[in-house]
């Protein structure tokens, strides 16, 4: 387990850039809760690569899992994504909770559609309940059932206005990630 | 019934009329309607008499059945219906064995019978059904082969980092689930919540009962609900609370779960601990890390280290006397979860349960090392099965308790049965009725166990080697103090002459009366035998009524005694001070 360097760094922060925007300053300077013992100061979060997947988690967490030899350790707090073999950066459902919270824009889906975004489809103009104003074309947004439940994330494909005069077949956004690669894709995860 | 009423009557308005008529034939049909009387009152008693006979000839009726009927029947296919009514005939003669017994059939012909016909109708092989009659009367071994063949409720507990449980019930219920919210199960596992008053459960059982929620049934399946999928909640089986609710982690402290896959305990404990914290996920095999590491990730836990150690080296790696608490949910036989996995009935045998036993006995040794006794708000290992077997509970609790300092301390659960402080030949720590177990019959939950020790002190070594043999050998440490009795009471020029005499009598255990005080247990080869301790015995009994005899001719009155005896007590506590 080992810090990230200077390009691992920019490619973790541009992904998330894309779905967070300016709240990466947040996500990165949150005071950290797991690993704090009772009294002592408010911790950070930090990033850690490990066997090309990067976690997020406290710096406390950390610490104590320097112990673990490299082979046998499998995680420490949250796993967000993954570096490709060629050197590129995914997200993983993983990262689900902490891009939702902090998400620039979101778009958030009718019942009817629900299953079929979990089942990995793109998410079409019917689908489409309801979209934040300003969302750029390709900018990264998370989607929500109409529940405030976060289902997954993607890339809207048109901007906002655009939207509005898609057709009803037409892909609003193109899906990434979600929720349902739990059951579907467990050991890819 | 109505008839002799019937026939008073006639008989009596007959005879108002004959009176009138004439006496001859008054008597005459007096006559025939007490004939008709007297058959039916026969027939009556007739028939209490057969209906006596019958249900006499019921009781009397089973017979175990002679070699040549079993050989008749091993031939042809079982008769189940034939074998389930003779396993029930068994078990109603076994319980009252004097009045319902076959004359010159000894008990253990019925109980090999019964054992046989057992492993017939269920299908378990002949080591499970002996062992599930070692441990429970025939009628309840029964219940517990009746309740394996059903599953257990499907339980879902509601994950408090993402949900209400209130919440999570009305959308579940609106997809089509049927589901009730968990609470105490009673004996007779009716659906209905029964109430939990604060008088009654400690506030582990009031968590237990705020998460849980039971599924009936359901028209989409309960694993696959988007609610689930965002983590919501887990599907688990209520027995895998327990330790959970046992062990009752804090926030803020650290906690390793040595076998933490597939992360239904993990989840919850994180969940308790409100991702505060830090928790250690271990587990030994390596196909079972991607279900642990998803699992976590889908609940939203965040304050956890997923490794993969084999548990007996976690000490080494994480370090000892500095974890607050530690969760062992140990692999075990399965012999409590049938109802999951039927496989269990055949495939388990003694040199299974005793592999599995070692096995569990390292590794509480090693998450008793883990534990900081000192810790502020720990010091706590809960050690749990999901088996029924006695080597495998009883038994690694008491080796633990003979090899570390620990002590068994109430687990927060007060229903369940005690666990056993002797079973057999075997004699456990009267500590261990503080454990639990858990059976489907009796539950409705699958087999289980729990326990949960406090430790002591960081010390590896027993602190407790004094104690140990004062308990165990109290008649060797008689021997050094024998020498001074009878040195009291004689004069003092004939000390040495006793000792010599005592020391030729006692001459194969001297060694052992003669060493210091202080025992371990491997000393316990060199016990002298039986008639040496016997005699032991006696002398000291001689003396002691030596003494008392000196006393008493010495001071008159009893009360007097007392008071002497209260002076020396007083004496020895200035003493001490």
């Amino acid at each position: 387990m080992r810090p990230l360097d200077e390009q691992e760094t920019t490619a973790v922060f541009e992904k998330l850039h894309k779905f967070v925007g300016s709240n990466l300053k947040h996500l990165i300077e949150r005071p950290a809760v797991e690993g704090a013992t009772a009294g002592s100061a408010p911790l950070r979060y930090c990033f850690r690569l490990h066997k090309n997947r990067v976690f997020y988690a406290s710096e406390a967490l950390v610490k104590k899992a320097t112990n673990i030899s490299r082979e046998k350790l499998v995680g420490v707090g949250t796993c967000i994504g993954k570096f490709t073999k060629s050197g590129k950066f995914h997200l993983l459902a993983s990262s689900l909770d902490l891009l939702a919270s902090h998400a620039k824009s979101k778009i958030w889906l009718k019942p009817s559609s629900e299953m079929s975004f979990l089942y990995g489809n793109h998410v079409l103009k019917s689908g489409l309940a309801r979209i934040t104003d300003n969302v750029q074309q390709n900018q990264g947004v998370v989607i929500f059932s109409m529940a405030d439940i976060p289902l997954g994330f993607g890339v809207a494909a048109k901007s906002t206005q655009e939207c509005r005069k898609l057709d009803p077949t037409a892909i609003a956004a193109y899906h990434q990630s979600d929720v349902g690669e739990y059951l579907r894709m467990e050991d890819d995860l | 019934m109505h008839l002799p009423y019937l026939c008073v009557c006639m008989c009596f308005h007959l005879s108002i009329f004959l009176i009138y008529s004439g006496s001859e034939e008054e008597f005459d049909v007096e006559r025939k309607a007490r004939a008709l009387d007297i058959e039916k009152a026969q027939q009556e008693e007739e028939a209490e008499a057969e209906l006596q006979m019958n249900i006499q000839e019921r009781h009397d009726d089973f017979m175990l059945p002679t070699p040549e009927e079993l050989e008749e029947s091993s031939q042809k296919p079982p008769n189940l219906p034939a074998i389930f009514q003779r396993i029930k005939d068994i078990v109603r003669v076994l319980s009252d064995f004097k009045a319902l017994r076959q004359e010159g059939v000894p008990r253990k012909d019925y109980v090999t019978q019964l054992a046989q016909d057992l492993s017939t109708y269920f299908g378990y092989n002949d080591f499970f059904v002996e062992m599930i009659l070692q441990m429970f009367p025939a009628a309840e071994a029964l219940e517990f082969f009746e309740a394996n063949e059903t599953p257990r409720p499907v339980v879902l507990r509601t994950n408090t980092l993402k949900a209400r449980r209130r919440d999570l019930a009305g959308v579940l219920i609106n997809r089509g689930v049927n589901l009730d919210p968990l609470g105490k199960w009673s004996k007779v596992c009716s659906s209905v919540q029964t109430a939990c008053s604060s008088t009654i459960c400690s506030s582990n059982t009031r968590t237990f009962v705020k998460v849980g929620l039971v599924v009936y049934e359901s028209q989409v399946p309960v694993g696959a609900t988007p609610e689930y999928m965002a983590g919501h909640y887990m599907l688990q089986s209520a027995s895998s609370f327990l330790p959970v609710m046992a062990l009752a982690p804090q926030e803020k402290e650290t906690v390793v779960d040595i076998a933490a896959a597939p992360g239904g305990k993990t989840t919850y404990l994180a969940a308790l601990m409100k991702n505060t914290g830090i928790i250690f996920a271990n587990e030994f095999k390596e196909k079972r890390m991607k279900s642990l590491s998803a699992n976590l990730h889908r609940m939203g836990v965040t304050n956890t280290i997923v490794c993969n150690y084999d548990g007996r080296e976690l000490p080494k790696v994480l370090g000892t006397n500095r974890v607050d608490r530690v969760l062992l949910d140990a692999p075990c036989s399965g012999t409590g979860v049938v109802s999951k996995d039927q496989s269990v009935k055949v495939s388990k045998s003694d040199v299974d349960i005793q592999n599995c036993a070692t096995l569990q006995k390292e590794l509480i040794l090693a998450a008793i090392d883990m534990v900081d006794a000192f810790s502020k708000t720990g010091g706590y290992i809960v050690y749990s099965t999901c088996s029924i077997t006695v080597a495998e509970n009883e038994a690694v609790i008491d080796y633990a308790l003979r090899k570390r300092n620990v002590k068994v301390v109430p687990c927060g659960l007060e229903f369940g049965r005690p666990g056993f402080i002797r079973f057999r030949e075997k004699r456990f720590h009267t500590s261990l009725a503080e454990t639990r177990r858990f059976y489907p019959h009796a539950h409705n939950l699958d087999g289980f166990f729990v326990a949960k020790l406090k430790k002591l002190n960081n010390d590896k070594a027993l602190a407790s080697d004094k104690g140990n043999s004062e308990d165990v050998d109290s008649v060797i440490t008689i021997e050094p103090s024998l020498p001074e009795l009878n040195t009291a009471s004689n004069s003092p020029t004939d000390e040495k002459s006793v000792q010599e005499l005592e020391d030729m009598i006692k001459s194969p255990s001297e060694n052992v009366s003669t060493k210091k005080k202080k025992f371990f247990r491997k000393d316990l080869k060199n016990l002298p035998s039986k008639e040496e301790i016997s005699k032991l015995r006696e002398d000291k009994r001689e003396a002691l009524r030596k003494e008392s005899k000196r006393k008493l001719s010495s001071d008159f009155t009893s009360s007097h005694v007392e008071a002497i005896n209260a002076g020396e007590a007083k004496k020895k506590k200035h003493k001490k001070e």
